[in-house]
């Protein structure tokens, strides 16, 4: 009786919270599974069951498994990129260079911003206009002699549009990257290096054989943040050309699919195929955080 | 682990290959290299600055030319004479917009910091059975892609009679901000000592007196880490918006991809235009970045 009067308070005090997220995490995530497994498809909600028709006809759909194949080339350039720029970014930085905050600054602030401003930007930059209309990246490159350089960047027909995006949101998120690797690095003991200077290691060897094993997690907490970004993001995307198949992904799909084409249904279940990808990387990942803190 | 601050800068920090080692210091082999690495790695930082600010150039340049002077063609060139033209012609499209964002995001970040203080504080603190199988189902809840969620909750918020304006948004953010701001409150207080929360209990103190009057008045530097990123989070937000909102509430995402969105839009309006809706977070950025940072780090799980 003593234990229960000891906490019953505080559960009572979490508790509009947990209902909350109970209703509108949990909830949902099942009511979305329901609306994708029935014929929901103009404006009056319908749940009659129907089974994975859904899911089936996505998969012979050439537009579905387009935007599989978008997000996987998105996934593959972003996350490796924004993983190796940010690892060098913080490796720059690292052994303390003057005015440290400034370039952090720099390197951080477009996580400030919205993915609409930044697309806004971007489209720009990245436009393939030609003629006396060129402008952007190609118009730099043309007046710096580099006109070799100068593409259709989202509007290419191949696996470089999605590259041009990847570009654009890892303009956006980089720096994050590299402030991950920076509290990594710096979390590894100095006694540990100089241990290791001690028994003649040169700098490079102390980095590759002392602090580089040790960053692992950071790299797990990197690849997961960004692989689940890369998912779901849609705003990025639709601001900068939405009605291109070259750059659309599942999670644009689910927007023009549900809430232009009313197909709701159809929209659920795309939508639950990217809860399951999400959760494959989220899960183990939650699970692993939880475990070593109590482990501490 | 997330409410730490910033780690120092190392002990030893390279000298300039000119500088003498100090005596006593430890004993460092140094390359004969060290100089020119070091000159070569600030070159590098200033060449990787100018290309990250490379969008913020043209964005400032153009914004500020006089009409004559803006064509695509002519975006690199600096203007010849500033101008806020461009301001006045985009300033009516976004006005409202602008001020839909801030009555949504402001009390949508502090009522979800509010409660996040208190869930932290009693999972940290006031732990009852079973607080350690709720903490990570209550963090699933920040890695949801929206749209699955999405269809469901334009039905409940319709259903609540909260659709098109800005509660039900508010709404939406403050529930989907909870995951992030009680892993905030709940790092924080963790690395309070139990001490001081025993004291309040021995001198008689409830619950909710402890929380409100030992626990939340220490808890400032995390409140302002959650407000911050609570603000920054909603103001950056354009689903929900797109979602949940009719035209009149729309927030500044939603209306600057109306001004922008299309290719028929002149490109000094659609910079001019992403300039102003992203002038709040910046001025946030610029003058609470250390608060900002811890955000940024909490939302890793493991800093």
């Amino acid at each position: 009786m003593y234990r229960l009067r000891r906490w019953a308070p505080g559960f009572l005090l979490i508790l509009p919270s947990l209902i909350a997220l109970g209703i509108f995490v949990y909830g949902f995530l099942g009511r979305n599974v329901q609306v994708s497994l029935s014929n929901w498809r103009g404006l009056a909600p319908r749940y009659d069951y129907v089974g994975f028709d859904n899911y089936t006809r996505l998969a012979h759909d050439t537009r579905f498994t387009g935007d599989v194949k978008n997000v996987i080339v998105f996934t593959v350039i972003f996350v490796g990129g924004a993983l190796i720029a940010g690892f060098l970014l913080a490796l720059l930085l690292e052994r303390g260079v003057k005015a440290e905050g400034f370039f952090r600054g720099v390197f951080l602030f477009p996580m400030a911003i919205s993915f609409i401003a930044t697309a806004v930007i971007w489209r720009w930059l990245m436009s393939n206009a030609s003629g006396a209309q060129e402008t952007g990246l190609n118009k730099l490159f043309r007046e710096a002699g580099l006109g070799f350089l100068a593409n259709d960047w989202f509007k290419s027909n191949t696996v470089f549009a999605m590259a041009a995006v990847a570009l654009a949101a890892g303009w956006a998120l980089v720096g994050y990257i590299m402030a991950l690797f920076l509290a990594g690095i710096r979390g590894v003991s100095d006694d540990l290096r100089e241990a290791a200077r001690v028994d003649g290691a040169s700098e490079p060897k102390v980095f590759w054989y002392v602090v580089g094993p040790m960053l692992w997690p950071v790299v797990m907490a990197a690849i997961v943040i960004l692989a689940h970004i890369s998912l779901k993001t849609f705003d990025l995307i639709y601001a900068m050309d939405p009605k291109s198949r070259k750059i659309e992904t599942p999670a644009l799909y689910m927007w023009f699919t549900t809430f232009d084409g009313f197909f709701f249904s159809r929209g659920a279940a795309i939508a639950t195929l990217l809860v399951l990808g999400i959760a494959v990387v989220i899960v183990p990942y939650i699970w692993y955080s939880m475990r070593s803190e109590r482990r501490k | 682990m997330t409410t730490t601050a910033t780690p120092p800068p190392p002990a030893s920090v390279a000298a300039p290959a000119t500088g003498p080692e100090p005596a006593d210091g430890p004993v460092r082999i140094r390359s004969p290299w060290a100089g020119y690495t070091t000159t070569a790695r600030y070159i590098i930082l200033f060449a990787l600055v100018c290309v990250f600010l490379l969008p913020v150039y043209v964005l400032l340049i153009t914004a500020f030319k006089d009409l004559a002077q803006v064509s695509p063609s002519r975006m690199w060139e600096w203007p010849d004479s500033l101008s806020l033209d461009t301001y006045r012609a985009v300033w009516p499209k976004l006005q409202d917009g602008l001020r839909n964002s801030l009555a949504m995001a402001i009390p949508a970040a502090l009522i979800s910091s509010f409660l996040g203080a208190a869930n932290g504080f009693v999972l940290s603190k006031w732990r009852f059975p079973g607080a350690d199988i709720v903490f990570p189902l209550i963090l699933f809840g920040m890695f949801i892609p929206y749209q699955a969620i999405l269809i469901p909750m334009r039905q409940t918020i319709s259903d609540l009679h909260l659709l098109g304006g800005l509660n039900g948004l508010i709404l939406a953010h403050v529930i989907y901000g909870l995951p992030i701001t009680t892993l905030i409150f709940r790092s924080y207080f963790t690395g309070i000592s139990d001490e001081l929360i025993d004291a309040a209990q021995v001198d008689g103190a409830g619950m909710i007196r402890t929380f409100l009057f030992v626990a939340l008045p220490i808890a400032v530097p995390a409140f302002a880490v959650s407000v911050i990123w609570q603000f920054t989070s909603a103001w950056n937000d354009f689903l929900f918006g797109l979602v949940l909102t009719n035209p009149d509430h729309w927030p500044v995402t939603v209306a600057l991809n109306n001004v922008a969105g299309g290719q028929v839009v002149p490109y000094h309006e659609a910079m001019a235009a992403a300039l102003l809706a992203s002038i709040p977070t910046l001025l946030v950025y610029i003058l609470m970045g250390r608060f900002f940072m811890r955000g940024l780090m909490a939302g890793a799980l493991k800093g």
